[in-house]
């Protein structure tokens, strides 16, 4: 039994049944086939977490953020300004204690170096309903070449816990169809 | 080893005192037996605590109830994690491996006064890290990911209930040393043992890394030194916060071959692969850290990928492998037993009224079906995006460490009690009902707690309403429907928690006191009948495991295919 000594003292030339055999076989394609794909996925699929960051200091960050925000403000909502750069430049976005900020207007099928990082504590940057979530740590730069594939309006919401606040923490991204635009 | 050797030679000259068990022949060590009973009562305590923390944490989340003010809401949840995670978790393993050990191995515990100062720093830590939490400056999460900065006492405290719980694990392997060396038992250790053995190994690593990042954290907290990097921080706690789930899982592993041994007089199919399984836990298991770094910046894919399965998941095939042997040796031992006929009345005709077993089958398959597949899921590089932070999140840990690793502690402590505490269960009919109540609930609270992450409900998170944020937002109503079912889950569990804190107070003080010739009110098996040199010998045929480990392959990966549909349709990012 289990709980005793196997009652041969030479055990581990016991043969094995066929039927386990057959299901570590199984088991072992299986995860193969899993790791593969992962690898897989970086060649064949269109979302694969960026791996490009720099070391940043939260107040040279923030100070980016202002300086874009800026430059490209088309609106205000709330007092958060709204924000549509051009197509294909570098867009930013700082989570800070509980606001995601600037509300960013993009347009549908275009792509933007997004540059994420927070002034404090840890963030979560949670994209709904699409269900995008990426990890912001104040310190590090994170950039993501990111294409927006439907127009609307996306909620931000914060999914790592960072204070009493942490309940009120969004923000918005704006994505409009510049062709439905144009007609 | 000089210290453990040290162990083994303070101890040689303690004359042990033993009492010999009526039911299994074992001899029991009574100094082994206190401390198992201590741990055993400590763990209890805690999973009280935190077990009624979590259903207030349920019922704060249920959006119709939203039972505690905000502050409160975070100050519960953190403390619910330490008591649950850490403490009610820990505590048991402590015992399981005393009882791993000295029990049956025959032999006296080691160092046992050493053992009872483990357990009290256990629990004096234990205490300081809840009244940290409670007097509210150290409302961090049980993560405590800076810079977001708890107060000393907070870190302290875990640190020393980790010191305390790194000597119970020295003692386990001293008394593997004496038991050796004074041939209390014949040839190999036992499955359950080395399965003990798989966990105090990892043991030893995880609690190793906690203390090399709370240490430097707690003076961070004290102003001795200037900086934390959150990212350094995640890797090395996570060495100990995921590796301690490994503990786990070879923990609860070992009684489930227990449980099936002392009720159905099950053997394993083969020691070599039971074994091997084990093996690749101790290889692989530590490498889980990365699970938590897949959505950080600046990290690169070739790490995540490699760790993030295991090393081509190959700790995953151990799990696979348990997920064979475990329900195969039962079925084998069934069909010995006599239940022949067809394909499943082995299992048909199962001691379910037995709350050991109902408990320990029931942690199998959701360890199996809810935790392991949706684990996988969430480890698998670019599909963490997905739910990464999400209450999936923790629906998925429930299905691990709830329905999976408290479900079967919950049933081997109905064989504690009558083997250890030498008491006969109280309340056979609630008893019965517990590991189902107990069991339906943590299954419900899961699976609907990963349903709404896959709607987007964050974790960690008080009002999804988001009524006080300056730009509002709206979840589905489908978001709100599953935090509902949540919230009626836990209150399920909650039940079947309360259930099995009576049962094991009522049963510890009051439960009648078993002596020569008593008959237990849930039998064990009459290990006698069953003469066969190992589990699958005669060539026993399995078409019940057979039929079930197909289906589970096929859900899994129907499962893993889906969720790559639903992350093909995301935005596109690289």
């Amino acid at each position: 039994m289990a709980v005793t000594s196997p009652e041969r003292r030479v055990w581990w030339n016991e043969p094995v049944e066929r039927v386990e055999m057959i299901w570590i076989a199984v088991a072992l394609l299986w995860g193969l086939f899993m790791f593969f794909f992962m690898i897989a996925w970086h060649f064949i699929g269109g979302q694969n977490l960026s791996t490009e960051a720099y070391r940043v200091v939260p107040s040279v960050y923030q100070n980016k953020v202002d300086e874009f925000a800026q430059k490209y403000q088309v609106g205000d909502e709330s007092g958060t300004p709204i924000v549509r750069p051009p197509a294909g430049v570098d867009i930013y976005l700082l989570g800070r204690l509980w606001q995601w900020w600037p509300v960013l207007q993009l347009e549908k099928g275009q792509s933007y170096r997004l540059h994420l990082s927070s002034a404090d504590w840890q963030h979560g940057f949670s994209l709904q309903p699409t269900n995008i979530n990426i990890q912001v740590h104040p310190g590090y730069e994170h950039v993501i070449v990111l294409t927006p594939t439907e127009a609307g309006e996306f909620g931000i919401i914060c999914n790592e816990f960072c204070g009493i606040g942490h309940h009120t923490m969004t923000g918005k991204i704006i994505v409009v169809d510049s062709k439905a635009e144009a007609k | 080893m000089t210290t453990v050797e040290g162990i083994v030679a303070a101890t040689r000259e303690r004359a042990a005192n033993f009492r010999t068990c009526q039911f299994t022949g074992l001899k029991v060590d009574i100094g082994a037996q206190r401390l198992i009973i201590a741990n055993a009562v400590a763990a209890v305590v805690f999973l009280a605590v935190g077990g009624l923390m979590g259903l207030m944490v349920a019922l704060t989340r249920w959006p119709a109830v939203h039972l505690l003010p905000a502050e409160w809401f975070y100050l519960i949840l953190t403390a619910h994690g330490a008591n649950v995670l850490l403490f009610w978790i820990i505590f048991f393993e402590i015992a399981v491996l005393y009882f791993a050990s000295a029990v049956l191995l025959n032999s006296r515990l080691a160092a046992p006064k050493l053992g009872w100062l483990g357990f009290v720093l256990m629990v004096v830590g234990a205490i300081i890290t809840n009244v940290a939490v409670l007097q509210g400056e150290s409302t961090v999460m049980f993560t405590s990911y800076p810079p977001m900065m708890a107060r000393p006492h907070f870190y302290l405290g875990i640190i020393l209930f980790a010191v305390g719980a790194l000597i119970g694990v020295g003692l386990f392997f001293g008394t593997l040393m004496i038991a050796k060396a004074e041939r209390t038992y014949e040839g190999s250790i036992p499955l359950v043992t080395f399965g003990a053995l798989t966990a105090a190994i990892i043991a030893v690593f995880t609690l190793a890394s906690g203390a090399i990042i709370l240490v430097p954290t707690m003076l961070w907290s004290m102003g001795l030194i200037r900086d934390i990097d959150p990212l350094m921080y995640k890797l090395v706690w996570w060495a100990m916060g995921h590796s301690s789930q490994q503990i786990n899982v070879s923990a609860h592993v070992s009684v489930w071959y227990m449980i099936g041994a002392l009720v159905l007089g099950a053997k394993p199919l083969s020691e070599k692969v039971s074994r091997g399984a084990f093996f690749l836990y101790i290889l692989f298991l530590q490498l889980a850290s990365a699970h938590h770094l897949l959505a950080e910046p600046g990290i690169s894919a070739e790490w995540k990928i490699v760790n993030t399965s295991y090393m081509m998941y190959l700790a995953v095939l151990g799990s696979m492998i348990h997920g064979l042997t475990v329900p195969g040796s039962i079925e084998a031992a069934q069909r010995r037993n006599g239940f022949n006929r067809g394909v499943f009345e082995w299992l048909r005709k199962a001691p379910w009224g037995n709350p050991a077993f109902s408990g320990m089958f029931l942690s199998l398959v959701m360890f199996g079906f809810i935790g392991g597949i949706s684990g996988v899921i969430l480890g698998t590089e670019q599909l963490n995006v997905l739910m990464h932070n999400t209450i999936y999140v923790p629906g998925h840990f429930h299905g691990t460490v709830v329905a999976g690793t408290t479900l079967a502690f919950m049933a081997g402590t109905y064989l504690v009690l009558p083997l250890i505490f030498q008491r006969d269960i109280i309340w056979p009919s609630l008893a019965r009902i517990q590991p189902y109540l107990f069991g339906i609930g943590a299954a419900g609270i899961s699976v609907f707690m990963m349903g709404a992450g896959t709607l987007g409900v964050a974790r960690r998170h008080w009002d999804i309403n988001f009524t006080d944020a300056v730009i509002g937002f709206q979840h589905s109503p489908g978001a709100f429907l599953m935090m509902g079912m949540n919230g009626i889950s836990a209150i399920l569990a909650a039940l079947g928690g309360i259930i099995f804190v009576l049962v094991v107070v009522g049963t510890a003080l009051f439960g009648k006191k078993i002596g020569p010739g008593h008959k237990m009110t849930f039998p064990l098996h009459s290990s006698a009948a069953v003469v066969s040199k190992y589990g699958s010998e005669g060539t026993i045929k399995l078409p019940g495991t057979i039929v079930l480990v197909t289906i589970f392959f096929l859900s899994f990966v129907l499962y893993y295919f889906v969720n790559w549909k639903y992350l093909s349709d995301l935005w596109l990012f690289r």
